[in-house]
């Protein structure tokens, strides 16, 4: 709760400060894409985290020792957004992604029937909660990593 | 005068209490050890104690005892460069007071046998020959099996040993439910399913030679196990009995058939006996512990009552409630505990993950009296509590959860949690 606050303190910040500021250097861009959090969209992927992904990777984002990778503090959910985006749309075999010098051994179902809206709020969820602090995922992204993966 | 006779009636007062203790001990194998306060955060039965051998030896699995009271605990993790630690009671007190982290590589089972200390990783079976019963300074591993790498799934391996020279080992599956699509909303099973051929069964090997391979020297003994994490030899009627993890996820890859509540309490974990030959089912059928029998899996064009495709299959001879995991299983031949649990069943329960949103459940160590040979249904919780106090909705918010069983020389069990590796030794106090 606490963290939504400050999201959404730090989000009338951005409003506050206009858009003129939209093309700014990388370092900016940087900071934006971070203020994109909005509440709106960390309370969609919550509602699509909660219906698809809570079963197995657990309510507190804790996952299941040995079988269900945890998305506390990861590093594949704070990492790259490609990679992520294609765990989601793919899913996993098992037994690929260590965390904490773990692995986890269970199939991950691949999730390509949710919309692109859907994987980019539930990512954008996941990337700032569970002690993670990651940059929003757009539709956008979601589209293009899906369409790549057609033409592979 | 006075200070005799008070001497006196002290002295018949004290025989008279010892000759008490007699009668209500049913042996006198009592160990001189004092139960830790709360017994180490466990609840068990009346005129049972506990004490803590050690209160995080890492990752614990599977545990193996001694004659000469020597513990080795099986790690998933590698602690202090090890995947096997030993631990050691020099005063007799029942605290591990040493303990020497040995061995490269991490897994599940661990056994003694022969004067070798056995144990698996996912993919092989070492052993190490022990020097008049004591790990040698300068050990050395030899391999008795390597099977196929397995890289997801259920990878880890469990073994026992019968009294003719052989070694049964559990090759899980790797899939949930055998669905062309993995882990798929409506995606239908594969048909026959191939992981049968190599996996989701029991195949049985040379417990001496070296080198040996699954698709050389392995014959598949019992077939349609989705995993098992326990297995047992019951030296009562010579026959090998094994501890099933049920599937998972009925209600959400097939919703218009199941409700979350049934997918909760379905299907049974199951306690299995198992003979050559054998067939339990998966991934074709399920067993539904309410109607008591296998049915359909929905995979297979299952509804959840008719059991078209389970003809020729074997019942459980126990089933528990859903998803608590049972990952191992011990025959206690002792003469310490009670003449109850001789040649009963202990299952250490590891607990669930895939009951939520509903609480998590089953972190305890159940066990299961036999008569003339046969379980009894009315199986009890034997110790309980290790998850801690408050309900438990993912496991990871688990104090403490069973993993592994061994029977002490004198007769104590021990148990072995998987969350920090606490480890227990539960014995019988005198009344």
């Amino acid at each position: 709760m606490r963290r939504l606050v400050f999201l959404s303190f730090a989000v009338s910040i951005f409003t506050a400060c206009g858009t003129a500021s939209s093309s700014k250097n990388e370092k900016e861009d940087e900071k934006l894409s971070v203020v994109e959090v909005s509440e709106a969209r960390i309370n969609a992927g919550k509602e699509v985290y909660q219906t698809y992904c809570f079963a197995c990777h657990m309510q507190d984002g804790g996952g299941v020792p040995n079988l269900n990778p945890p998305l506390i503090k990861s590093p594949w959910v704070n990492g790259d957004k490609e990679t992520l985006i294609k765990i989601v749309l793919n899913g996993s075999a098992g037994g690929q992604y260590e965390v904490d010098g773990e692995l986890f051994y269970s199939a991950m179902t691949p999730h390509n029937f949710l919309s692109d809206q859907q994987i980019a709020d539930v990512l954008t969820f996941v990337r700032n909660n569970f002690e993670n602090k990651a940059s929003a995922v757009t539709a956008e992204e979601v589209l293009k990593i899906r369409n790549a993966l057609k033409q592979e | 005068m006075k200070n005799l006779s008070i001497l006196l009636l002290m002295l018949v007062a004290g025989i008279f209490a010892c000759s008490e203790n007699k009668q209500d001990t049913p042996v006198d194998n009592q160990p001189d050890l004092v139960a830790d306060s709360n017994n180490g955060d466990i609840q068990l039965p009346e005129n049972f104690g506990a004490v803590v051998v050690s209160d995080s030896v890492g990752r614990g699995r599977h545990i193996a005892v001694n004659e000469n009271g020597d513990m080795y605990v099986r790690l998933r993790r590698a602690k202090n460069d090890g995947g096997i630690v030993l631990l050691k009671d020099e005063n007799g007190d029942g605290k591990a007071d040493s303990d020497k982290y040995f061995v490269t590589s991490t897994g599940t089972d661990i056994r003694l046998y022969n004067g070798y200390l056995y144990y698996s990783h996912k993919d092989g079976i070492y052993r190490i020959k022990l020097e008049n019963g004591e790990l040698p300074e300068n050990w050395t591993e030899e391999t008795i099996a390597t099977f196929p790498t397995q890289e997801s799934g259920h990878v880890s391996k469990s073994f026992t040993f019968d009294n003719a020279g052989n070694m049964y080992v559990n090759f899980g599956s790797i899939s949930n439910a055998c669905q062309e699509e993995k882990r798929t909303k409506g995606s239908p099973g594969q048909d026959p399913c191939p992981e049968l051929e190599v996996r989701a069964g029991v195949w049985r090997f040379s417990a001496d030679k070296l080198n040996q391979t699954q698709e050389n020297d392995g014959y598949r003994y019992a077939t349609g196990i989705r995993n098992i994490v326990g297995l047992d030899w019951n030296d009562q009627d010579n026959t090998l009995y094994v501890t099933q993890h049920g599937r998972d996820q009925l209600s959400e890859l097939w919703p218009d058939s199941f409700t979350d509540e049934q997918r909760r309490d379905l299907p049974a974990e199951e306690f299995l006996r198992v003979n050559d030959g054998d067939d339990f089912g998966w991934p074709y059928c399920f067993y539904d512990q309410f109607q008591k029998k296998r049915v359909t899996a929905p995979e297979y064009g299952g509804d959840g009552q008719q059991s078209e495709r389970c003809e020729g299959t074997k019942d459980p001879l126990v089933a528990f409630p859903g998803h608590m995991a049972p990952n191992d299983l011990l025959f206690y031949t002792g003469d310490q505990f009670p003449d109850k649990y001789k040649n009963g069943a202990f299952i250490a329960f590891h607990g669930s993950w895939n009951r939520a949103p509903f609480d998590q459940a089953g972190f305890f160590v159940v066990f299961v009296p036999f008569n003339n040979g046969e379980p009894s249904q009315d199986w009890e919780v034997f110790a309980d509590g290790f998850a801690g106090p408050t309900p438990v909705k993912q496991p990871r918010d688990a104090v403490a959860r069973p993993c592994g069983l061994a029977q002490g020389p004198d007769g104590s069990l021990y148990v072995v949690d998987s969350q920090k590796g606490k480890v227990w030794r539960i014995f019988y106090k005198s009344a």
